[in-house]
């Protein structure tokens, strides 16, 4: 067995098979990212000893005590607390931090007999759409080296890109799974907010982030989504999912009517996106789906209105950040508050900065309705449009990102040029929707996602309907081949 | 355009700290995106109530029973300087 299986279904089917041992399968994938991540930078921390620590467990147990998933390995995006175990956001402000805890879905996965490979990398506190805001290095996308992955979870769609791992989980505020697995070509699915609990995923803005997985395929998606699904008494927004996810096997679209949100047709969207958008709508309809352009013009708000409530809420959360409990301290403070000022000015990075100093400004006396209430009222608007084009269509379609990959530099100089990258997933997280992005080709070499919407806990029939567009499409989601050194 | 000394108001309410080249930039992209989200301003949204959650959820009770949690040695173990388990800071201004 020297192979890397590409999926976590498949490693599974080999553990089950006993071609493979967990001790086997953990080496097969610590390798590979040894390999190549110097290349792509996927990683901030590989744990090898600790993966061969629970991969040996698994191994020692008699194979019919095993659980389903026993011995799988997995790679995590660093803002998920794994007890003992370095988690840093990508944030200098919390080198060496090690969470006195787990994260619910990281407890799950534990309990699952799941291995963990490591912290992956990602923008500074998930403020980003392309990795380059990371405190400690950039990832590369694997289709191009010059270019990035997308973010804030470029680690994990780069790892999974790449087959250093078959599956990830990342964290989704405004795009930040579906955005990225478009630019790598992957699958990102961000749940219903609430299906998932957030308890110990250090917080961005917190009416908005939700945890999701990132797969090679979309029957991974469905069955890493079951296994961190659920309400947990530690997050009360949680709500979990009305019935247990089933493997996708649905292989027609019959009966399904499907919306193309033509506000994201623009001239912002790139021709050869446009191209691959369009075979896609065909692909639908051959599959016996309807397709009908939609319009919901609040929608294009949705940026402006997120760049409110988003910073708003980061503020307020990134204000725990101030040296005297965890992370990093500035030394030599002479009294709390120089402390406070120093700690925060020398932990954060320049876009955490200026997420920092929006969300204050538009909070601050005398601003706040203008902003923050005019932004929460938007915010209603974008539900109500959503729930008047669920009244007709079953989902909602658009290309993940308006743009392919773009190249690393491109975007840092103009933050509002980097803030467009999430023009079209913005508003599912206002809306609390859940939305996935599948692989549906590709322009100049380089891939396209498609984006679906459902309404709120239509989870089962977005995998479905996008399993079976998965099948017709038949995109090439074989890892890009790696150059080794640079 | 955002006042300079707007944004080191704004900047002490965070507890953040600008030379004066960082200010300078602060100030130009602050006042870039502030344009860019007052285009909110432009819609009519009187009788809309305003959104703080997506999915609506209400009175989340759990059962006021004790359970195990971190102790204090666990829970001040990431200190940068704690004492018999107390974190210890620099004086108050």
């Amino acid at each position: 067995m020297d192979a890397l299986p590409l999926t976590a279904n498949g490693c599974r089917d080999l553990l089950a098979a006993g071609e493979v041992s967990a001790t086997e399968l953990a080496t097969l994938y610590l390798d590979r990212i040894e390999s190549v991540d110097d290349a792509v930078g996927s990683f901030l921390l590989v744990d090898r000893k600790g993966a061969l620590a629970q991969a040996a467990a698994v191994d020692a147990k008699p194979a019919g005590e095993r659980l389903p998933w026993e011995g799988v390995p997995i790679a995590l995006k660093d803002l998920l607390c794994v007890k003992g175990l370095e988690t840093t956001c990508a944030s200098r402000i919390l080198k060496g931090y090690r969470p006195p805890y787990d994260a619910t879905v990281v407890a799950k996965l534990r309990a699952a007999g799941l291995v963990f490979l490591g912290k992956l990398n990602m923008d500074e506190f998930a403020m980003g759409s392309s990795t380059e805001n990371s405190g400690y290095h950039v990832t590369r996308n694997p289709w191009d080296l010059e270019r990035v992955p997308g973010g804030s979870s470029g680690g994990s769609a780069a790892c999974v890109a790449a087959a250093e791992a078959p599956w990830t989980l990342g964290s989704d505020t405004g795009g930040s799974i579906r955005q990225p697995a478009a630019l790598c070509g992957v699958v990102g699915l961000k749940p219903t907010y609430g299906a998932v609990s957030r308890y110990g995923l250090i917080a961005f803005a917190s009416s908005l982030d939700q945890i999701g997985p990132l797969t090679r395929d979309v029957r991974d998606s469905a069955a890493l989504l079951s296994l961190i699904a659920g309400r947990d008494p530690m997050d009360s927004t949680s709500l979990g999912l009305p019935a247990p996810i089933s493997l996708p096997d649905r292989t027609d679209l019959a009966g399904l009517r499907f919306g193309i949100i033509g506000e994201y047709l623009g001239e912002s969207c790139e021709p050869g996106v446009r191209e691959v958008f369009d075979h896609a709508v065909a692909a639908i309809h051959a599959l016996g789906g309807v397709c009908e352009e939609v319009s919901l013009p609040s929608v294009e708000k949705g940026l402006a209105a997120y760049y409110i409530i988003a910073p708003a809420e980061a503020s307020s959360n990134l204000a725990r950040f101030d040296g005297a409990r965890y992370g990093r301290r500035a030394a030599d403070a002479d009294d709390l508050l120089e402390m406070y000022n120093r700690t925060r000015s020398e932990g954060f990075g320049e876009e955490v900065k200026r997420r920092i100093m929006i969300g204050t400004y538009v909070l601050s006396a005398g601003y706040y309705d203008a902003y923050y209430g005019q932004a929460q009222r938007t915010r209603t608007l974008i539900i109500d449009d959503f729930r008047r084009a669920f009244e007709n269509v079953d989902f909602l379609i658009s290309p993940t990102s308006p743009t392919v990959a773009f190249k690393i530099g491109e975007r840092t100089e103009d933050p509002l040029s980097m803030y467009l990258s999430d023009l079209c997933t913005i508003p599912v997280n206002l809306a609390g929707l859940p939305g996935i992005s599948i692989p549906a080709g590709h322009s100049g070499g380089l891939p396209v996602g498609l984006q679906i919407i459902g309404p709120h806990f239509s989870e089962q029939g977005l995998l479905d309907a996008s399993y079976a567009l998965e099948q017709r499409l038949a995109v090439r989601t074989s890892p890009p081949p790696v150059e080794v050194t640079r | 355009m955002i006042r300079r000394e707007e944004v080191e108001h704004i900047a002490r309410l965070a507890r953040l700290t600008f030379d004066e080249a960082e200010l300078g930039r602060f100030q130009h992209d602050l006042s870039q995106i502030i344009d860019y989200v007052q285009t909110l301003a432009e819609l009519d949204l009187t009788g809309l109530a305003p959104t703080a959650h997506a999915v609506e959820v209400k009175n989340v009770l759990r059962a006021d029973e004790p359970r195990p949690c971190l102790s204090q040695k666990e829970a001040t173990a990431n200190g940068p300087l704690v004492e018999e388990g107390q974190f210890v800071v620099p004086r108050i201004g």
